[in-house]
């Protein structure tokens, strides 16, 4: 019967209407979407009130967003968790620095893919908060309601990242 | 206790966002979109599960949530966009998700599953984050609002009943979806 806890792996459909069915949750019991990049944001103004409770009061954005643990946040921290414990459960938790396929491009060193990663994580932060949002956020929870701005950062996410994975490894049609 | 002293229970909301994400981060990693080759895959165009999951969460989540905002039981959070913030930080965010191999949501997921690439690239999106929250104000007032879009939302933007809207892109995903596995995607 728990079988299915164990697998390694589940259909893309069924995790896919499972998310579907968990939004529908998200909206019932706590009025939010599923979402995760205003907490990296939130996350950036903890730590910079740590270094400057004056400055951060006075930032617009974080007056809009303040810096704290919220549903938002416990969420993100439960992604960790959930994935975690999947992983586990089908034994394919591994600790592992570089993934195999950027391993077979540009070798094994832990430093250069940190630091891609570091470089990656950056732009991806910033895209995220100058688009409002991220793949759950606008890709699914905002294309869910039909917003017009979600298609089309949906649209733009695949198209910059379409190309700019095509200049790593090169154009697969090409 | 009501559905809305639930919702601004914040103690309650913080145990249901935590609970929440538990689930999301399970279903993210059985459906193997927390990893780094999935994801280039999809953006190499030589694996569709992002897509996959992407629309069937679309398809299952707006038919829900649509009925139960018809019946009165959930409010929607739509925002509206504009070429200046929704396409460049589009982007922006997909170059990032390229050379990332994570989004916001998977990075996390990612971690859990041992990736330790993802735990930097998490600490990248921070530090991203914080740097927009810095040029805000400049951006606001600059490019942010620049070619707002017409509408908030499909239907106001076509002009039509939202049920229809939802029939409509729900046949088209399922339509898609169909093709793929016609074609072996």
């Amino acid at each position: 019967m728990f079988e299915c806890f164990t697998m390694a792996s589940w259909s893309p459909y069924i995790v896919g209407a499972g998310i579907g069915v968990l939004s529908w949750l998200t909206f019932l019991l706590s009025d939010h979407p599923l979402g995760c990049s205003t907490a990296y944001a939130r996350t950036a103004g903890m730590v910079e009130s740590v270094l400057s409770q004056k400055n951060v009061g006075k930032m617009p954005y974080y007056r809009k967003f303040a810096p704290k643990v919220e549903w938002q946040w416990m969420l993100v921290l439960g992604v960790v968790i959930g994935a975690f414990i999947s992983a586990y459960l089908s034994g394919t938790f591994s600790l592992q620095a570089v993934p195999p396929l950027f391993a077979d491009t540009f070798g094994t060193g832990a430093a250069l893919r940190f630091a891609v990663a570091l470089v990656g994580g950056v732009l991806m932060g910033l895209g995220a908060r100058w688009a409002g949002g991220c793949t759950s956020g606008h890709g699914i929870s905002g294309t869910l309601q039909l917003s017009v701005a979600s298609w089309i950062a949906a649209v733009c996410f695949f198209a910059g990242g379409i190309l700019v994975a095509g200049m790593i490894y090169g154009f697969p049609i090409l | 206790m009501t559905l809305k002293q639930l919702r601004s229970n914040t103690h309650a909301q913080l145990v249901l966002g935590l609970v929440f994400g538990v689930a999301f981060g399970f279903l993210l990693q059985k459906g193997g979109v927390t990893e780094y080759g999935v994801i280039l895959g999809q953006l190499l165009l030589t694996d569709f599960t992002v897509v996959k999951v992407m629309l069937a969460a679309i398809v299952v989540g707006m038919i829900g949530v649509f009925l139960m905002n018809r019946a009165g039981m959930v409010s929607l959070h739509t925002r509206s966009g504009s070429v200046g913030a929704t396409v460049i930080g589009g982007l922006i965010f997909g170059a990032g998700f390229a050379v990332l191999g994570y989004c916001p949501g998977t990075a996390a997921g990612a971690f859990g599953s041992g990736a330790l690439d993802a735990a930097i690239g998490m600490i990248g999106i921070a530090i991203g984050a914080g740097i927009f929250a810095r040029f805000y104000p400049a951006l606001d007032r600059t490019v942010l609002k620049r070619g707002e879009f017409p509408a908030e939302t499909i239907p106001e933007l076509v002009g039509m009943k939202r049920g229809i809207v939802v029939a409509v892109v729900a046949v088209l995903i399922l339509c898609l979806l169909y093709s793929f596995e016609v074609l072996g995607i």
